[in-house]
């Protein structure tokens, strides 16, 4: 019987011990905490300075106030980036690709940023559901539309990251499966197949890291927003 | 004296350098729980291929390595289906 193509998203388990929980755990393990040394080993000093260069960059535009979240949103940026790039490897599971673990983050930091601007600043954050310079008699409308885009919110972000990454994975067997079966019927296609397929794979690498970075990015947006 | 009875450089001694006699006092002296052998299997690996001077890409390339198997042997039971057969 040979495997349909969703198969690959699914978790084996072997000794009641699901891959996705060795998943979850890589980032844990590829990232040492620094240490009270001086200096730390290049490895943790590679990471150290990237890490503190893409979150003073994200954090660029947000008050003061909002800097607290700043250890919640580059911890979530460091797990993210590690999920996508890894699920990239032969064989591995990518939790990122699974609907439940990106409505996990969406939803419930979504839902946080939103009730912090509600009980902190009322009336700047309901005053975004209506953009400054709209013509007056648009009102009504925009009002609602804007409720909408609002409650939309965690659904897309959720959403936007699980169909990209399935989608990559899915292109990517597709195309290997086609390479693989056309090796020995048309060569010559089979080598144009094999192109696509080495483009494909750096595609996904790039789509790998921009899709977590555009989650934070908007995660981000929405804090300056509300905080 | 390393050798010293309840000092901590006999318990830290490679399994190697223990005496026969002194072996149940050298396994007391070590954290053998799950989570004790987890964290010292990793301080191992940590020490001594990343917490180095000159730490290159290999320290890392050689854990990725491995987590590729671990995922290969954890969906063989699964991947075998999907084998090269004439008849299905």
């Amino acid at each position: 019987m040979t495997l349909s193509l969703f198969d690959q998203f699914l978790s084996p388990v072997v000794c009641w011990i699901p891959l996705v929980a060795i998943a979850i755990m890589l980032p844990w393990v590829l990232f040492p905490s620094p240490t009270t040394r001086w200096v730390n080993n290049r490895n943790l000093t590679s990471q150290n300075w990237f890490l503190g260069q893409s979150t003073s960059q994200i954090f660029l535009p947000i008050n003061p106030g909002g800097h607290k979240w700043a250890i919640l949103l580059s911890s979530l940026l460091i797990f993210l980036t590690t999920m996508n790039t890894a699920g990239l490897l032969p064989y591995t599971f990518t939790p990122t690709s699974q609907l439940s673990i990106n409505m996990g983050f969406a939803g419930a930091l979504w839902m946080g940023i939103v009730i912090l601007g509600m009980r902190t600043q009322p009336t700047h954050s309901l005053g975004h559901l209506l953009p400054e310079g709209a013509p007056a008699m648009l009102t009504p409308v925009l009002v609602i539309i804007e409720t909408i885009s609002l409650f939309i919110r965690p659904i897309a972000l959720g959403v936007r990251l699980t169909a990209n990454l399935t989608a990559g994975h899915l292109l990517i067997q597709l195309t290997s499966t086609a390479t693989l079966a056309l090796l020995t019927i048309m060569p010559v296609t089979a080598i144009l197949t094999g192109v696509l397929l080495f483009l494909l794979a750096l595609l996904e690498a790039a789509v790998a890291l921009i899709q977590a970075y555009v989650f934070i990015l908007l995660l981000s947006l929405y804090l300056q927003e509300n905080v | 004296m390393a050798d010293k009875a309840g000092s901590l450089a006999f318990v830290e001694k490679n399994l190697g350098n223990v005496m026969l006699k002194e072996l149940p006092r050298w396994l007391a002296g070590r954290n053998l729980t799950p989570t004790g052998l987890v964290r010292g299997g990793y301080d191992w690996y940590y020490n001594k291929y990343i917490n180095v001077k000159k730490g290159g890409i290999g320290g890392i390339s050689m854990f990725l390595f491995g987590y590729v198997v671990i995922s290969y042997v954890w969906s063989f039971d699964h991947i075998k289906h999907d084998r090269w057969r004439k008849y299905h």
